[in-house]
């Protein structure tokens, strides 16, 4: 609300944005969700068909059962209901990349409905969004059309490798209010995924699409007017529909402001348009008035599927820890703050992992965030590593964190020997030895203490007048005679020296 | 007696006994289609030089002592409507005329696995639309018995095949009759097995819902033997039964006792022609005589039986069809010449200064002119039906309606099922038809499918096994239905009868 209100500033009219979004997942098998053919991306175009795929006449679907298990997965993740019996329809309409002339997807049962996913409010992190899922429902994905315009040509080339493969589509009520909380649906989302392990929802390769529906509220002198929904098809990064939505959001207003059109005006009805990246802006698809009749029936050639209650709570059962779940773990467990264990669960269950040994192993589990965030993270993305690939282990780093909380090292040196271990891959114990850093014992420093208060009696004096800080101009003499040293320990034994003088 | 004389297992028993080698059997059945078959018209194609090879290599392996398959060297007609790789499989549909699939019908891998010899492909009406065979784009098959009627359809060639003794066996479709009509209207044996129990997997959909292959043969003892080859749960067919496949023709012999046959009153109304409804009768009172008792059953909701199956199958079809758009394969209509049509009605609406555009695409004519070149009248009829029987306004009082009666349907032989083990009745109206008769009248030809659609709406086992002759000389079908899953039943009752009967041996003079 707080964010719609201040984008609602510079306009005349106070409004409300309504955003729904459609998420499309392509769920991670081995093989498509009718046939056993590959969804290997990238291979060479209709390399990775058969009868099925390509629609021959006579060949028929077998629903893949991973693909449905996975489906399960997700649609419990997100709060979702599960019914018993489910089915296969079919959607009609024709395009070259379509083989079939019908799309096999889920209508009237499909197999999840009415679930939530809580997200934190952009404006105010504390606080947490629920956002409704109306449905999540399984289909197969259509084929690709590469049109080739150059010399004047028309020709169409169809791929169908990618006919078939299973996608996930997920709903959502239209209770985002504004680009950004879109865009966190969808962060989160997609994370969530990730955990599940259902996708790997990478946007470059079309594992993750997004079409958005918005349009806006407006309170009028005459009472609140909607503006006609407009649905933004195929945004393929998340930049793309923060972007798209903030455009679209003036857009919209600026068109209200000049036309007065509003939605349920004869002759008005749902726009379809794209988002023009390099233009920075939408642009309309389709204008014309067109009711879709997709005559959806009833697959004949797929059986309907049941799934019993104890299947889904055995599901349930397997989940394993959830992002929101975790961030709240990680924050009593380690007595983090909400926006640390929110950057580390973020980074993916694996650094969680690295950074849950990390913390055991160096006693200070704050230490260990930082070190973690700032650090290991900084040197991820430097060195474009994953946290699999990085070459210190989280034990090896933990004993290094170890000597810093036992006071054994000053976080600058700390830092040194750091990036000397990933250099070398060495331990801490040999990176500090071949950097000739060298613990020095309580016993020597306190006589090289002793050495330096004889040769300075201004600083007893100074301190014993009350003024501490004049020990630290002894430190830098310290570090002279022995570069090893702590100052921290340097300054504590000197106090106590003067202490019992 | 002549090879092609013979019966599936009689050829068998020959060969296996060393008496014929399948080379011969092969060749037998291969003259007799040179001979006869430019009148009739049975076979779309006929591959002797594959058939005699397969056969060869069938004897040699006998010879070499190998295991052979239950089938081994028997020749088997195909409906051109189940795929055999790389030969052309046209559903005797201008749009399919060249198409040639890049697999085998499930049906058809178990032919071969069982060492069948496939002799060619038969005729049907065209995508397996109509009652008989007129509607191919291909040509027309006649009947043996009166090559001036029609063999019924859509299998009429491979009946036609069989009742001329060009084939010992054929394989069919059956989605509202079309394997049992044409068997009633040839004179052969006809079975339309429990909807799932022969996979589906390469027959081309007409009616995915109501499509059925079965065999047509000579006699009930052939189709056990057919059926249990080919039937059986399929995984590349998710709606073939998971039900085992019992040896049909170790059980075909034992006695029905206590048998209770069912006489459908609604199936002897108006409409039945008097000399099918007199050896119908006939062919009770036979089963009277071997102790069967005769009930008076009940299908109440059977006359809604003909247009809930045009609406639910046409539907489906409006669906199944749709793939035949020109993009992939089959017919494409001329691209430069469409193309040149396109431009000269965009130009002249221009010049009377409509918008161009708000005439097709390229693509969108393409299809169009795909379509309306490639597929025929009954073919356009059905998917005009279905399409408009599943439009947003009109489902629920079409499509919707029709799957509620297809389930009154289907309780109603729940119910005649309690009572009674078979139902028994005619298979048709009336014997074959003048061609011609009822090509300008759909709505009269799809009358011909009146006693055979409950099963395919129900989904339960149905055969057509000879029962008598008309005065004309043409033969006359019993029908015979069983519970899902009881073809042993159906096939023992149809053995017993041709047991006491000698319809299924005629054949005609050609």
């Amino acid at each position: 609300m707080a964010y719609t209100e201040a984008l609602a500033v510079s306009y005349d009219h106070p409004f409300t944005v309504i955003i729904g979004l459609e998420t499309h997942v392509q769920l991670l098998t081995e093989s498509k969700l009718f046939c056993r053919c590959s969804t290997t991306f990238g291979e060479p175009p209709n390399t990775q068909t058969c009868p099925v795929c390509t629609g021959s006449p006579g060949a028929l679907p077998v629903m893949n059962a991973e693909a449905f298990r996975l489906s399960v997965k997700t649609a419990v993740a997100l709060n979702c209901r599960i019914p018993e019996f489910t089915k296969w329809d079919r959607k009609q309409y024709y395009y070259p990349d379509l083989p079939k002339g019908y799309q096999i997807s889920q209508f009237d049962l499909p197999m999840s409905e009415d679930g939530w996913l809580e997200i934190a409010d952009p404006l105010n992190p504390d606080d947490v969004r629920r956002i409704g899922i109306i449905r999540a429902h399984l289909e197969e994905d259509a084929g690709k059309s590469m049109h080739d315009e150059a010399a004047g040509k028309s020709d169409t080339r169809i791929d169908l490798n990618r006919t078939g493969t299973p996608l996930l589509e997920i709903v959502t009520q239209p209770d985002l209010r504004s680009a950004a909380e879109a865009k966190a649906y969808l962060t989160e989302l997609k994370l969530l995924l990730m955990y599940l392990g259902v996708s790997d929802c990478n946007m470059q390769e079309g594992s993750l699409r997004v079409d958005a529906n918005v349009n806006l509220h407006i309170e009028t002198d005459g009472g609140k007017i909607a503006t006609p929904i407009v649905e933004v098809k195929n945004l393929n990064s998340f930049r793309a529909v923060e972007r798209a939505l903030t455009y679209e959001v003036d857009r919209q207003y600026h068109e209200w402001c000049d036309t007065g059109r509003k939605l349920g005006d004869p002759g008005v009805s749902k726009q379809t348009s794209g988002w023009d990246d390099a233009a920075q802006r939408t642009r309309l698809q389709r204008s014309k008035e067109e009711s879709s009749d997709y005559r959806y029936f009833p697959d004949p050639d797929l059986v309907p599927v049941v799934v019993s209650p104890e299947e889904v709570e055995a599901v349930r059962q397997a989940l394993g820890e959830l992002p929101a779940a975790l961030r709240s773990r990680l924050e009593s467990q380690y007595e983090l703050k909400a926006y640390d264990a929110d950057v580390i669960v973020n980074q993916g269950r694996a650094v969680v992992d690295y950074y849950e040994t990390l913390a055991a192993a160096s006693g200070d589990p704050r230490r260990a965030s930082n070190w973690l965030q700032q650090d290991v993270l900084r040197t991820l993305n430097e060195m474009s590593l994953t946290i699999e690939q990085f070459p210190l282990t989280a034990a090896g780093l933990g004993e290094l964190l170890k000597l810093v909380e036992q006071g054994d090292l000053d976080n600058t040196k700390a830092k040194d020997v750091f990036a000397h271990m990933l250099a070398h891959g060495e331990s801490a114990a040999q990176a500090m030895k071949s950097l000739g850093i060298e613990q020095v014992d309580d016993s020597a420093l306190e006589t090289l203490c002793q050495e330096l208060l004889d040769a300075n009696p201004k600083t007893i004096a100074d301190v014993q007048a009350g003024k501490m800080q004049a020990v630290g101009a002894l430190i830098g003499q310290a570090k002279k005679k022995n570069p090893n040293v702590n100052p921290a320990d340097v300054k504590r034994i000197c106090l106590e020296l003067i202490a019992r003088m | 007696m002549t090879l092609t004389e013979l019966t599936a297992l009689e050829l068998l028993r020959e060969m296996e006994a060393g008496s014929a080698t399948a080379v011969e059997v092969t060749t037998a059945f291969l003259d007799q289609i040179e001979r006869h078959d430019q009148q009739i018209g049975a076979f779309l194609r006929v591959d002797r030089d594959a058939a005699l090879a397969r056969a060869g290599d069938v004897d040699r392996r006998r010879r070499a002592g190998e295991k052979l398959g239950p089938l081994a060297g028997l020749p088997v007609a195909v409906k051109d409507n189940i795929c055999v790789a790389g030969e052309p499989t046209t559903c005797a549909s201008k749009m399919l005329e060249h198409y040639r699939p890049p697999y085998n019908a499930t049906v058809v891998e178990k032919l071969l696995a069982a060492d069948a010899v496939l002799l060619g492909k038969t005729n049907l009406d065209e995508f397996a639309m109509g009652g008989s065979t007129e509607n191919s784009a291909l040509g027309v098959t006649r009947n043996p018995w009166d090559t001036t009627r029609t063999p019924g359809g859509s299998s009429g060639g491979s009946a036609a095949c069989v009742a001329a003794s060009m084939a010992p066996v054929a394989i069919g479709s059956d989605t509202g009759g079309s394997i049992r009509q044409p068997a009633g209207l040839c004179g052969v044996t006809g079975l339309k097995p429990t909807y799932g129990r022969i996979s589906r997997y390469g027959l081309v959909a007409f009616a995915s819902s109501l499509d059925q292959i079965g065999p047509l043969t000579r006699t009930a003892a052939d189709a056990a033997l057919m059926l249990e080859t080919l039937a059986g749960h399929d995984l590349h067919d998710s709606t073939s039964a998971d039900a085992e496949t019992p040896s049909f023709t170790q059980s075909l012999d034992q006695p029905l006792a206590n048998l209770r046959i069912g006489v459908v009153r609604e199936h002897f109304g108006e409409g039945l022609d008097a000399e099918v409804e007199a050896s119908v009768r006939e062919a009770v009172r036979v089963y009277e005589s071997l102790g069967a008792t005769v009930v008076d059953v009940s299908l109440p909701h059977g006359k809604y039986g003909i247009a809930a199956y045009y609406l639910v199958g046409s539907s489906e079809a409006s669906s199944n069809l749709a793939r035949y758009d020109g993009a992939h394969y089959g017919y494409r209509t001329d691209e430069q010449a469409m193309r040149a049509e396109l431009d000269a009605e965009r130009k002249a609406a221009v010049q009377a200064g409509r918008d161009p555009e708000a005439i097709d695409s390229p693509l969108v004519r393409m299809y169009r002119r795909s379509r309306a070149e490639g597929l025929g009248d009954e073919v356009k009829r059905r998917i005009m039906l279905g399409t408009y029987a599943l439009s947003a306004g009109y489902k629920d009082a079409y499509y919707v309606k029709a799957l509620q009666v297809r389930r009154l349907i289907r309780n109603d032989y729940d119910a005649a099922f309690q009572q009674v083990d078979l139902l028994a009745g005619p298979v048709s109206p009336t014997p074959a038809f003048p061609l011609g008769e009822k090509t300008e009248d759909p709505l009269a030809m799809y009358l011909v499918d009146l006693y055979t659609v409950g099963a395919n709406l129900s989904g339960v086992a149905g055969i057509s096994v000879p029962c008598g002759f008309s005065s004309g000389g043409l033969p006359i079908g019993l029908q015979l239905q069983a519970p899902p899953l009881a073809e042993d039943r159906l096939l023992r009752a149809a053995h017993m009868f041709q047991q006491t009967t000698d319809w299924h041996t005629r054949r005609p003079s050609l």
